[in-house]
């Protein structure tokens, strides 16, 4: 195939998928460039999704083996972008593939390795939560399913070597480079969490209790470190109060990010109908600012939380979290603006809803594609009002979070807009050339 | 397709997922192995921790080779997101695809009855044994193939629907553009100007409306409605109608439903018909546009006009937030002496920059009111021709009563009238909120769940105009698809008539809700395969017995329904 009909996509999450499925089943050649082992992005991580409450991975999964088997993309895993030239419709990029001393020809997924493997990690994707090998997949439905060896831990002992039948444990592999020829680019790179032990008045990384919504929504997913079961990381009883608590590091100039991430209220109302339904009997509030209803389907959603469900939603944001270190209850101080009064209340379980901000590598990559950043550290939109997906190099699209706070569903539709302006500007390049 | 088997003697492989604990750790599935290995024609069962992982597809395809299956079962999860993967899994080793059967022992079986986990594996067992009554009797289908004609028709000629011409029609695509009004432009013709950019919305439209006007691929009919549309994807028939009664057809492959939305008149509300300075948003925005606005002392703005109430128009309508910290942030510039409140339940200042427009609000001293919706403002007659508004703090339960000159209500964006005729004439369903409604709200959120025909704009529900082109871009996208690959598979399982046992009473033809039915010019019923869902209405109202589903015949169904009573 051409290489101007060729594209290359940064960022193996929705938005990426999404856009290299639609370019790949019209005929586009695709490469999938993904940072981590596995492609999928958050919404693996996450149990169900708002407002219609489809179990996530159920959704997504498919999308992924998908992208997998499309024989239009070709999937550069556990890769990164290194270094780009050229122009709209001759790109060069050159990619780094970095080893992951498992030969991913010969590896059969069969996981034989990891039940032998004797290093015990905090797992990343249940956010620190659970337990993996220092061989292992990122997650069950891992694409593809190949197992990598994470150094910083192996203690080289040689057992997964030793047990391997497929013969696929390469201690000595190397890093990889390579050069490929895209016309396009398409920029899919998402978010990552504010980090919420910066906001020290509530106490995450000190209270055991205190838990960020992804880690709380790894502890309601039924595949999570535990089982589905919502418990209390002191002492594993079963909370019977839990408050959320919206806005943390985000609409905030002082210590945050001044925008707003556009998905906390309603994953908080997710969160607390599934925890009237794992829990009936749990009393939940939700700490709040603005309750943002602004999509398809919010505002009956909430609706929906506050009278079948008997979500609390409390207009204040409280100013400190406190806990007993005897009990390791929790005791939240918000002021009543109603009465002008300070007011406590105490909780089991306290889940902080963190801003979702740009990742902090955005710098490295726009400055490898030459793309601007705005000032919050998104990539910049060259029009956001008329061409949202362009950028300030002809050529090199962006969609999803990176390109600015979005859910699912919008992350979704950009992707599709990115690859048609993808489509559209190799079309318009090629009838050029043919006047 | 590959070599078609099915019709050497039954080998039934049964692939049982765990799907992790979520079926596993209700049912015990090992029991059901075993059981469904004693079912005739089982030739192989085995479980998998995630049929769905590409280890536990790649077990499918070796035991399919191995053990020379002919029919495969998986007992999982739901069909509606799974089965497609297994079939296609199935047909990668050349097994037919209608081949497959799929057995939901999660939402069916292990979800209902968590706490019963006994009951539970005997009714998996059950739902097994059905899967395989019915997998014995299942039949390769062939998918008919259907060409593609490479154009495509908008419906609206506003920002969205003009975006998505533009964008496939410099991909070659041909594109008609049919719009009611006698001008393109639609929405963005009355506003000043837009958020984020504050760029002149005529400004912008003025660009691509040249851009459309002069682009060779596309034909705008303005003045113009829909008439009738009759096909499928890849071929559709649209036939439109002019003003003046001049009609006019299209052969197209593809529809993009871009008609907008109108903006509430908020009659009856806080004096609104009855004051003359009671206006909408809109009507502030024309003020701004003519340059018209003399200056008020003081402004009221309230949100939430005729939107999230607790009955009726619940939704929230998403631009007005922004749309007022706009106007008020745009008067201030113009008047800064001018007193300015915004009355708010909670302000949608969502994304990357809208927050950024509440604080330039308030650097210019626009001030802030939150009310409840138990206690709405009121708006009466105050002094010299003044109006008087009196509002519920809702943080310090403070009743704050104050004049003003001009009052401008937020009202939300609602489905224009004729969308019922739309929605009727694409077979495309309408929310309980009126706007269209797409295939899958997360993953599709721009296909209807008919083939060929996309929703892009307003028309989906209300959004700004860059979320609008974003759509816009989108349905591109998803519309280029068909017409680039130029021929489609459509789908097998459609209604077959036996013509010996049709009388010709007519019936199927009345009845179906796809048009996918004729008589010929034998008085007999003909199905026309590529129209036809699937969806059985048409079998199970005929009174002769004449017609089949494929994929779901009456035995099959039947010997399903014996199983599950334990005769088979």
């Amino acid at each position: 195939m051409e290489a101007k009909n060729s594209v290359l996509v940064v960022g193996g999450g929705i938005a990426g998928m999404q856009a290299s499925l639609d370019l790949a089943n019209r005929g586009f050649k695709v490469y999938l460039v993904e940072n981590s082992p596995s492609i999928g992005g958050r919404m693996v991580q996450l149990d169900k999704t708002f407002p219609t409450m489809d179990c996530s991975i159920c959704i997504v999964a498919p999308k992924m083996i998908e992208c997998l088997r499309n024989p239009n993309i070709t999937l550069l895993t556990y890769s990164e972008l290194k270094e780009v030239s050229g122009s709209a419709g001759s790109f060069t990029a050159k990619i780094l593939k970095k080893p992951r001393f498992i030969n991913e020809e010969r590896c059969t997924g069969c996981g034989v390795c990891g039940q032998h493997c004797p290093v015990e990690v905090a797992n990343e994707f249940d956010m620190g939560l659970g337990i993996r090998k220092a061989i292992y997949i990122p997650l069950p439905q891992a694409v593809p399913l190949k197992y990598t060896i994470d150094r910083e831990n192996c203690l080289e002992c040689g057992l997964c070597q030793k047990m391997c039948r497929a013969e696929a444990v390469e201690f000595d592999q190397q890093p990889q480079s390579f050069s490929l020829d895209v016309g396009t680019i398409i920029v899919a790179t998402g978010f990552e969490l504010f980090d919420a032990r910066t906001r020290s008045e509530y106490g995450y990384g000190r209270y055991q209790n205190v838990l960020i919504s992804l880690e709380f929504e790894r502890m309601l997913s039924a595949s999570g470190p535990t089982g589905g079961h919502i418990v209390r990381l002191s002492d594993g009883r079963i909370p019977r109060e839990i408050a959320f608590i919206q806005c943390v590091g985000s609409r905030s100039l002082k210590g945050g990010v001044p925008f707003c991430s556009s998905a906390c209220c309603m994953y908080a109302t997710k969160e607390s109908i599934l925890i009237k339904e794992h829990e009936p009997e749990c009393h939940v509030y939700v700490f709040y600012n603005d309750l943002k209803v602004f999509g398809k389907g919010f505002q009956d959603f909430v609706d929906r939380a506050k009278n079948e469900c008997d979500v609390k939603y409390v207009r204040a944001l409280p100013g400190e979290v406190m806990e007993d270190p005897k009990t390791g209850d929790l005791t939240l101080w918000y002021e009543d603006t109603t009465e002008n009064v300070t007011k406590s209340i105490k909780v089991d379980v306290v889940v902080l809803c963190p801003a979702l901000i740009p990742r902090a590598a955005n710098k490295e990559l726009a400055s490898i594609l030459g793309l601007e950043l705005d000032e919050y550290g998104f990539l910049k939109s060259k029009d956001p009002q008329f061409m949202p997906f362009d950028t300030n190099v002809p050529g090199i699209f962006i969609c999803g979070y990176c390109q600015g706070p979005k859910d699912i569903p919008e992350s979704v539709v950009q992707a599709s807009g990115a690859a048609a302006r993808a489509a559209e500007v190799i079309a318009l390049m090629a009838g050029k050339e043919a006047q | 397709m590959g070599q078609v088997k099915g019709e050497e003697a039954l080998r039934i492989g049964v692939f049982i997922c765990h799907c992790g604990i979520n079926i596993g750790g209700v049912v015990n599935v090992p029991h059901v192995v075993e059981y469904a290995r004693t079912l005739p024609n089982v030739f192989y069962a085995e479980d998998s921790l995630y049929t769905c992982s590409s280890e536990g597809l790649s077990k499918i395809r070796e035991n399919i080779k191995k053990y020379d299956l002919n029919r495969v079962i998986v007992a999982s999860c739901t069909p509606r997101t799974h089965e497609p993967l297994f079939r296609a899994t199935c047909e990668e080793i050349g097994l037919n695809k209608y081949l497959f059967e799929m057995a939901n022992i999660r939402e069916h079986c292990s979800w209902a009855h968590m706490h019963e986990p006994e009951k539970a594996t005997d009714k998996a067992k059950d739902i097994v044994r059905m899967a395989v009554a019915k997998a014995r009797l299942l039949k390769p289908q062939e998918e008919p193939e259907i060409e593609v004609t490479p154009s495509a028709l908008v419906v609206g000629g506003g920002i969205s629907g003009m975006t998505a011409s533009l964008c496939l029609a410099d991909q070659g695509f041909k594109v008609y553009i049919v719009e009611k009004e006698r001008e393109l432009g639609g929405r963005l013709n009355q506003l000043y100007k837009l958020y984020p950019t504050l760029v002149k919305a005529s400004e912008g439209l003025n660009k691509i409306t040249e851009a459309v006007k002069a682009n060779r691929n596309i034909e705008v009919w303005t003045s113009t409605v829909l008439k009738q549309i009759k096909g499928f994807i890849g071929n559709f028939e649209v036939t439109v109608q002019k003003g003046n009664g001049e009609t006019a057809n299209f052969a197209i492959g593809t529809i993009i439903v871009a008609t907008g939305a109108d903006v509430l008149e908020p009659v009856g509300m806080y004096g609104y018909g009855k004051y003359d300075n009671v206006i909408t948003q809109l009507n502030l925005e024309q003020l701004l546009k003519d340059g018209k606005l003399e200056k008020p002392e003081r402004v009221v703005m309230i949100q939430c006009v005729g939107s999230r109430e607790e009955k009726g128009r619940t939704y929230c309508s998403r631009i007005c937030c922004m749309t007022a910290l706009k106007n008020a942030i745009l008067m201030k510039d113009m008047y800064p002496d001018t007193d300015i409140y915004i009355l708010f339940r909670d302000l949608q200042t969502y994304g990357g920059h809208y927050e950024d427009y509440r604080r330039m609000a308030q650097d210019r001293g626009v001030k802030f009111i939150k009310y409840d919706l138990e206690k709405p403002p009121e708006v009466v007659p105050g002094l010299d021709g003044r109006l008087a508004v009196n509002v519920c703090h809702a943080l310090l339960r403070e009743q704050i009563d104050m004049d003003s000159d001009l009052v401008v209500l937020s009202t939300p964006l609602v489905q224009r009238e004729d969308a019922r005729d739309v929605s009727r004439m694409l077979k495309v369903p309408l929310g309980p909120d009126g706007f269209f409604l797409e295939a899958h709200v997360k993953l599709r959120p721009v296909d209807f769940a008919t083939d060929g025909i996309y929703v892009c704009g307003t028309a989906h529900s209300p959004k700004d105009t860059s979320e609008s082109v974003s759509q816009a871009f989108g349905v591109a996208s998803r519309a280029a698809i068909p017409m680039a690959v130029k021929r489609l598979r459509s789908e097998a399982i459609t209604a077959l008539v036996d013509e010996d046992l049709c009388t010709g009473c007519g019936t199927c033809v009345k009845i179906c809700p796809y048009g996918a039915i004729v008589k010929d010019e034998r008085g007999v019923a003909r199905v026309i395969e590529v129209v036809c869902k699937g969806c059985g209405t048409c079998g199970a109202s005929c009174p002769e017995k004449a017609i089949t589903m494929r994929h779901f015949t009456d035995e099959q169904v039947v010997a399903q329904a014996l199983a599950a009573v334990g005769r088979n």
